[in-house]
């Protein structure tokens, strides 16, 4: 049984930069043993993968196949969390978005028996102005991203970026400073699960 | 190569226009939602890298409200869908043109 667990380790130690005694090491930082490299080749296939799912959800015809796809991202930006030490985002984005809000996805596509719809047999002009538009946002974004170039906050060192990202922080400034927003955040859902039934519902004739 | 806060802000803004094209070109309503989904995700992204780079729980905090209003967004989204689904047999957001008149 030890043995099988320190396989597992020793995956884990050549997969992820580097695993602590607790929690992975921040993709910057250069450890002793660490191999720096497999700090950049994480994050670059976790991010080609997570752009490649998320063309693919765009292209794809039927939208099972595009849920699906959705959810490969999530789960590749899951990844990423982790590769800046932000565990516990991690594990929330596994659970509610690819475990809760896919699964309600996936259950209301085959609740309503969907085939992919007809193709359109002209162009459209709104589709070329569209994709103008995106266009247009995506260098606006790139520009502000190349504009702070110089201005990046300085890296924080390992402790506390490893301390930021753990539940035990997260739950004491939520449970403390923004107690409020989290009674009005369960309020809110309360208010969207009451309702989408309502919504949902079959009305009476 | 060092691995930057650039290159999650540049990832990001990616998946992010991914999202607006997505939500722009498809006629799929639930695909439409499932774009919102992924836009609402690449504001994450950013906001979990720049909160882990600056050593702030903030920006983690608001991702989980974030992640929050998404759960409710695709719960009310989804009912609609299947209302509308219920009334015109489609939801080809082409069709669904009953305030356009």
């Amino acid at each position: 049984m030890s043995n099988l667990r320190a396989d597992c380790f020793e995956v884990f130690r050549i997969l992820l930069p580097k695993v602590g005694h607790r929690t992975f090491v921040p993709i910057r930082d250069t450890l002793p043993h660490s191999n720096p490299m497999t700090a950049s080749i994480l994050f670059f296939v976790l991010a080609i993968v997570a752009i490649a799912a998320a063309l693919g959800m765009l292209i794809s015809r039927n939208p099972v196949n595009s849920a699906l796809w959705l959810i490969l991202n999530l789960f590749c930006v899951a990844g990423l969390y982790l590769t800046v030490n932000a565990e516990f985002i991690a594990v929330i984005q596994v659970l509610v978005y690819a475990g809760a809000i896919m699964v309600l996805f996936l259950f209301v596509i085959m609740l309503l028996n969907l085939a992919a719809l007809p193709d359109l047999k002209r162009i459209e002009w709104r589709r070329i102005i569209a994709f103008m538009l995106g266009m247009g946002l995506l260098a606006m974004l790139m520009f502000v991203v190349a504009s702070s170039l110089d201005m990046l906050p300085d890296p924080v060192s390992l402790e506390t970026a490893a301390s930021t990202g753990s539940a035990s922080e997260l739950a004491k400034v939520l449970f403390t400073r923004y107690a409020m927003p989290l009674e009005i955040i369960g309020i809110l859902l309360l208010a969207a699960t009451i309702g989408a039934v309502v919504i949902a519902k079959r009305k009476p004739v | 190569m060092e691995i930057t806060l650039n290159w999650y802000l540049t990832l990001s803004a990616l998946l992010f226009t991914m999202g607006v094209l997505g939500f722009l070109f498809r006629r799929n309503a639930i695909v439409m939602l499932m774009c919102v989904e992924l836009m609402l995700n690449s504001v994450n992204i950013s906001l979990v890298a720049l909160s882990q780079a600056m050593g702030d729980t903030a920006g983690q905090v608001l991702v989980f409200f974030v992640m929050s209003v998404a759960a409710a967004e695709a719960a009310v989204g989804l009912a609609l869908v299947i209302a509308i689904f219920r009334n015109k047999l489609t939801i080809d957001v082409t069709q669904i043109n009953l305030f356009k008149y």
